[in-house]
């Protein structure tokens, strides 16, 4: 009897909560640690971050208007389903990261606790960095962080899952929508987390995903009037394309976490100017007494 | 800036003259003409929508498109201040790029005619008014009539009139005939130049291409300018194939009788590629001569915007977004 063939699978891009091709009809290789092929991946044309930002845009009002325990919930429910899928999470990053499969195990339960603790800040970030001030007058004058709008995210190259999730969770717990790059040699368990998103309660648009080569498509992520921050951690340690997407993200006063010079350790405890460098400070003056 | 629109299309139908004498002699007429071959029709307008246009190409049919826009607001909620920013906006799409050409016209209801012409003056953008009891049309012929004559009083260049559809799907040809011919009547402004009259099907109603190929040609010979597809307020709206419909007869009766009739989408038209699509099927369908805002119309509000984006674009090598342009 003839051997079984493998099916050899291709993954789409998650844009608007939906699974396109890419617009140009292009995929990649994806190649384990050690080299053997494992599977095809979309490769992501400016056209689909173009697409991604429109998704992303159209789904941040109804997301930030959300209340913050609700979309605590909603991320809460993301890490149930990541539970549900360890099987499926522990062979990506063992194919990706070439893990064994206890460091695996632990890659993701970091990843899914990870994503808990930003849960959990929803509802009290507001409690700890807004404030009631003191002003000169019968007012009461008070601080409240507020989503800064579409964050394009461009994910660690090395860190496939933890620090994927270590970039996305903070930017959308606060409200934001986020268009993410994701690694380019490791793309298989983003792909598996938006499959993830795409059965949990995240609305569609709110997290797109987009697997390719941050080189080409970020320039243009930097440069897009419609994209209001950009994370630059996928780009560490390359300087020279680091500082070109500052300078084209100045064009429209685009928040900017800046590229550090090597992939920072995601297994230390986060600090939260991971969500605080993509909120704006609103203050509200509002009449005190009569 | 448009130029002046060509003379009266009933002037020469020879051979089609006897066509209107009856009612038997319209409906024989009309159900003589070839039928249309609904798959082969979707399947030509699918295809010429895979046309690639880049570049250069791409930038001449933004701006194409953009003079081709009848800007529109048709709602209850419309107000003067309204108005007069859509008239503005049709002036100067991108107040922050000169070289950004105007757009055709503004569409309004009838008692905004005169606010528009206030704002547009002699800047060469129309004002187009709906009427003849938009959009169901469903009211006494005076009523139709009067409705027309105010604003073209009013000062109105271009008159869209709906169709009594009621009419036309139990068969009353001659009834629509007739009314398209009285509405035109009413179009006219002795002393100065008559308003033009586009011809809305609302082909949403009408159920068959073959319907859509019929009444094209009965508006044709009762002298409309435009042949409209729809008034946007029916889903679906326009189409790619019930133009590709349209595009023909006004092509076929170009042959028959050589009067160009113009051709307007309207309706569900968001995004410029749609537009292009648009574009090239003109081309290929009708022909070059109908690449001109005399000649084709895009009844439309969102899509402006969606060209503006695109057109920025192409000039300053980034994706815009929408915070750059007006809400409307």
């Amino acid at each position: 009897m003839a051997a079984r063939i493998d099916v050899r699978k291709t993954y789409k891009l998650y844009i608007g909560g939906a699974f396109p091709r890419s617009e140009s009809g292009y995929s990649y290789i994806v190649n384990d640690a050690k080299g053997r092929f494992v599977a095809n991946a979309a490769l992501a044309s400016r056209k689909d971050a173009r697409d991604a930002v429109v998704a992303a845009r159209k789904a941040f009002g109804s997301w930030s208007g959300r209340t913050a325990y609700n979309r605590a919930q909603v991320l809460y429910r993301v890490a149930e389903i990541m539970e549900d899928r360890r099987p499926q999470f522990v062979q990506a990053l063992q194919q990706s990261e070439g893990l064994t499969t206890a460091r695996a195990n632990a890659a993701l339960d970091a990843a899914i606790d990870r994503l808990v603790w930003y849960a959990g800040w929803a509802d009290k970030l507001t409690q700890v960095v807004g404030n009631a001030n003191p002003v000169a007058g019968p007012f009461f004058n008070l601080s409240t962080p507020e989503p800064t709008g579409v964050v394009a995210v461009l994910a660690p190259q090395e860190s496939s899952l933890l620090g994927l999730v270590s970039v996305v969770a903070p930017a959308i717990v606060t409200g934001n929508t986020v268009v993410v790059v994701s690694s380019f040699d490791r793309p298989l368990p983003a792909v598996t987390f938006a499959e993830v998103l795409a059965t949990s309660d995240v609305p569609g648009g709110v997290v797109n995903l987009l697997t390719g080569s941050a080189a080409t498509i970020a320039p243009w992520l930097a440069a897009h009037m419609d994209v209001n921050a950009i994370d630059l951690v996928g780009v560490a340690g390359e300087q020279e394309l680091a500082t070109e997407l500052e300078v084209a993200a100045a064009d429209n006063l685009k928040r900017v976490r800046r590229a550090p010079v090597a992939e920072p350790d995601w297994t230390a405890s986060p600090s939260l100017d991971t969500m605080t460098d993509f909120v704006e400070i609103k203050t509200v003056w509002h009449p005190m007494g009569v | 800036m448009l130029a002046a629109m060509p003379p009266s299309p009933t002037a020469d139908l020879t051979g089609l003259s006897d066509v209107t004498a009856s009612e038997s002699s319209l409906t024989r007429f009309l159900h003589g003409l070839p039928g249309v071959d609904q798959v082969g029709a979707e399947a030509r307008a699918a295809s010429l929508a895979t046309r690639s246009i880049k570049t250069t190409a791409k930038a001449q049919a933004l701006d194409l498109a953009i003079t081709m826009v009848d800007l529109t607001t048709l709602e209850g909620q419309d107000t003067p201040g309204k108005v007069r920013a859509l008239a503005a906006k049709a002036m100067r799409p991108d107040p922050a790029d000169p070289t950004c050409p105007a757009a055709a016209a503004v569409c309004v209801y009838p008692d905004m005619v005169a606010t528009a012409k206030e704002v547009l003056g002699d800047s060469g953008v129309h004002v187009a008014a709906v009427a003849t009891a938009f959009p169901s049309g469903r009211a006494a012929m005076d009523i139709k009539l009067a409705d027309t004559r105010d604003a073209v009083e009013a000062g109105a260049d271009e008159i869209d009139m709906v169709i009594d559809r009621g009419a036309f799907l139990s068969g009353r040809y001659l009834q629509v005939f007739e009314e398209i011919v009285a509405v035109r009547e009413a179009c006219a402004r002795p002393g100065s130049e008559d308003a033009h009259l586009k011809v809305i099907f609302e082909t949403g109603e009408l159920q068959t291409y073959d319907n859509v190929r019929r009444v094209s040609w009965l508006a044709m010979l009762a002298g409309a300018h435009f042949i409209k597809t729809s008034t946007g307020k029916v889903q679906p709206a326009a189409t790619l194939p019930v133009t590709l419909v349209m595009l023909e007869a006004v092509r076929d009766f170009r042959a028959a009788t050589g009067q160009m009739v113009g051709v307007k989408p309207a309706g569900g038209i968001r995004t410029s590629k749609d537009a292009i699509k648009y574009l090239v099927m003109v081309n290929e369908v009708a022909g070059g001569d109908w690449l001109d805002p005399d000649w084709f119309r895009f009844g439309a509000s969102t899509l402006l915007n969606d060209l503006l984006m695109q057109r920025t674009k192409l000039t300053t090598g980034r994706y815009s977004g929408p915070d750059y342009f007006t809400l409307d």
